[in-house]
């Protein structure tokens, strides 16, 4: 188990004092895909590099593994270090050393023989499916390759938790698939907790169980993936979501069709779990006698259900409209009127 | 043939030269390479945000490489007599242009290595400190290997310097080929053993850059 309790970051910086952090809680559970949103300049990186004391809190504690991870140093950090491994953004790894020495870097620090390196080597390279690399070097492979090399120099020491510092942020979408599906067995296989920082909602989405949204140093909000995604309470919270269910650029064509349909009313769903397979809006033009055309359509795949958006145009007389959203919120879809006609 | 176009040159005293150039010059690119490496890398831990990051250490250190660069050698060369004396319990020879050699050229080098430091990737060292490395595994697995094709580079420059170096030491009687063809060749107004003398340095500069673009290429996998 992870836990950050009241933890506050400050920095003195040319232009004065910076809060990095200010005043975060989390707990984050064994064997969990936790995932941290923001922008830049949120303090998430500031927020995981304290996971693995690359930096120290100014208050608070944070707890890893039960180890107090504010308040060890020395011999003590460095041996826990190896059990709170790290991927990174860009990689970082030593264009001297090849695949295999590089895997095998954690190892020598670990001070594992020569002999027996070489066979976790081995393992390694085929779990993340770099088989035949070996000997290359970091400048020959791809992006996607080079992350595969970061995740198995990661696992050589059989870390309980695996912090991954916007790991995807440098691949195109389909290796940043790849790489995340890797991700999702390599939690499964081996039951590490795995924690992410990132900025693209659709990372949250694809592996996620829970989320935390940072905000100025802040948690602005957390909870299950599917939760937040439902009901985003926080403004900010509300343009990730957004991002993903692509309502972010369309606000002019409900401009447009508001135009041209005077009469009758624009209508936002959110289906969630098994909602979204039943033929609720099929229902609602025979029951109601109103007429529904869609606007914009949307439905993604999360950890833990299918999420989609739907934006309708109902018209018909206003009491029937009435009672269509009222039946809507009875059959559980979450509805909001983007704008009134008339 | 060659004995007629040039008269002077004597093959004993030619080898001799050559040897004293080479052993001076060797001995002291591998004391500066270890001596400058120390500096270099005291230089860039106790830089600002760095992992022994110490302002006194780093001023000093800073403050103590520049005032050594600055002293011209040939100064150099004469100030460190006494030193030289105490050490060798002689002021001639090849032996006795080796501290002013080293002295002169380590900070020289250092500086060399400060940059090629910083031209490491920060991600690289944070992701060692991550993995819970030591600084002694991040000095020889990461910087040093990190940075190896620049440091060649640099002290093959430096090398180079050092050739041109003991040509000066040879006014103090260091011996090699700037005394043979200062004292020898131009003293005494035989200008063949200046001419040989003097291709014979052009030959080894040349066998250096050679030897330490080789190397640099060879170990350069980026």
């Amino acid at each position: 188990m992870i836990a950050l309790k009241n933890i506050i970051k400050k920095y003195t910086t040319k232009n004065g004092p910076l809060t990095a952090v200010d005043n975060v809680n989390l707990t984050i559970n064994q064997s969990e895909i936790f995932g941290i949103i923001g922008y830049s300049g949120a303090g998430k990186s500031t927020l995981i590099r304290l996971l693995n004391g690359l930096e120290q809190p100014t208050e608070g504690e944070v707890i890893v593994n039960d180890l107090k991870f504010s308040h060890i140093k020395g011999k003590e950090l460095r041996e826990a270090r190896q059990k709170v491994s790290m991927i990174f953004q860009h990689f970082n790894l030593l264009w001297s050393r090849t695949v295999a020495e590089n895997i095998a870097f954690p190892l020598e620090i670990a001070g594992m023989s020569k002999v027996e390196r070489e066979q976790r080597v081995q393992e390694l390279i085929t779990l993340v499916g770099l088989e035949g690399r070996e000997q290359a070097y970091p400048s020959q492979l791809s992006g996607g390759q080079k992350q595969r090399v970061g995740i198995a120099r990661a696992l050589a020491n059989n870390p309980q938790v695996l912090l991954c510092d916007e790991a995807t942020s440098a691949l195109d979408p389909e290796t940043t698939d790849n790489i995340l599906d890797l991700l999702v067995d390599i939690n499964e296989r081996l039951g590490l907790t795995i924690i992410l920082i990132t900025h693209e909602m659709h990372v949250i989405q694809k592996i996620c169980h829970r989320v935390a949204v940072m905000e100025q140093g802040r948690v602005v909000e957390m909870g299950d993936v599917l939760e937040v995604f439902q009901k985003p309470q926080a403004p900010i919270t509300k343009r990730f979501v957004s991002q993903l269910t692509g309502t972010e650029d369309t606000n002019a064509i409900f401009q447009n069709v508001k135009e041209h349909y005077p009469t009758g009313k624009l209508v936002k769903l959110v289906f969630v779990g098994e909602r979204t397979e039943e033929p609720v809006i099929s229902q609602l033009v025979k029951q109601f006698d109103v007429s529904v055309s869609v606007v914009h359509g949307n439905i993604s795949q999360t950890k833990s259900g299918p999420y989609g958006t739907l934006v309708v145009h109902i018209d018909g007389a206003s009491e029937n409209i009435k009672k269509a959203l009222q039946f809507l919120h009875q059959v559980d879809v979450q509805t909001e009127v983007i704008s009134y006609a008339n | 043939m060659l004995t007629e176009l040039f008269p002077n040159v004597k093959a004993d005293r030619l080898g001799q030269a050559i040897y004293e150039t080479v052993y001076m010059t060797s001995i002291s690119t591998i004391a500066t390479f270890i001596l400058g490496l120390a500096i270099g890398i005291l230089l860039f831990l106790t830089s600002p945000h760095n992992l022994w990051a110490n302002k006194i250490v780093h001023f000093l250190t800073g403050a103590l490489v520049n005032i050594f660069r600055s002293i011209p050698f040939l100064i150099l060369l004469v100030l460190l007599l006494p030193f030289t004396k105490m050490l060798f319990d002689s002021i001639r020879g090849p032996n006795a242009a080796l501290p002013a050699l080293i002295i002169g050229a380590a900070p020289f080098y250092a500086r060399m290595v400060l940059i090629a430091l910083r031209e490491i990737d920060k991600g690289v060292i944070e992701a060692s400190r991550s993995m819970g490395a030591k600084t002694s595994t991040i000095i020889f697995k990461v910087l040093i290997p990190e940075s190896l094709p620049a440091l060649i580079s640099g002290i093959t420059v430096t090398a180079i310097a050092l050739v041109g170096y003991t040509a000066v030491a040879g006014v103090i009687g260091a011996g090699g080929l700037g005394d043979l063809a200062y004292m020898h060749g131009f003293q005494r107004n035989r200008l063949d053993v200046t001419f040989v003398a003097t291709v014979i340095v052009l030959v080894i500069v040349f066998i250096i850059q050679i030897i330490g673009d080789v190397l640099t290429s060879k170990v350069d996998k980026r």
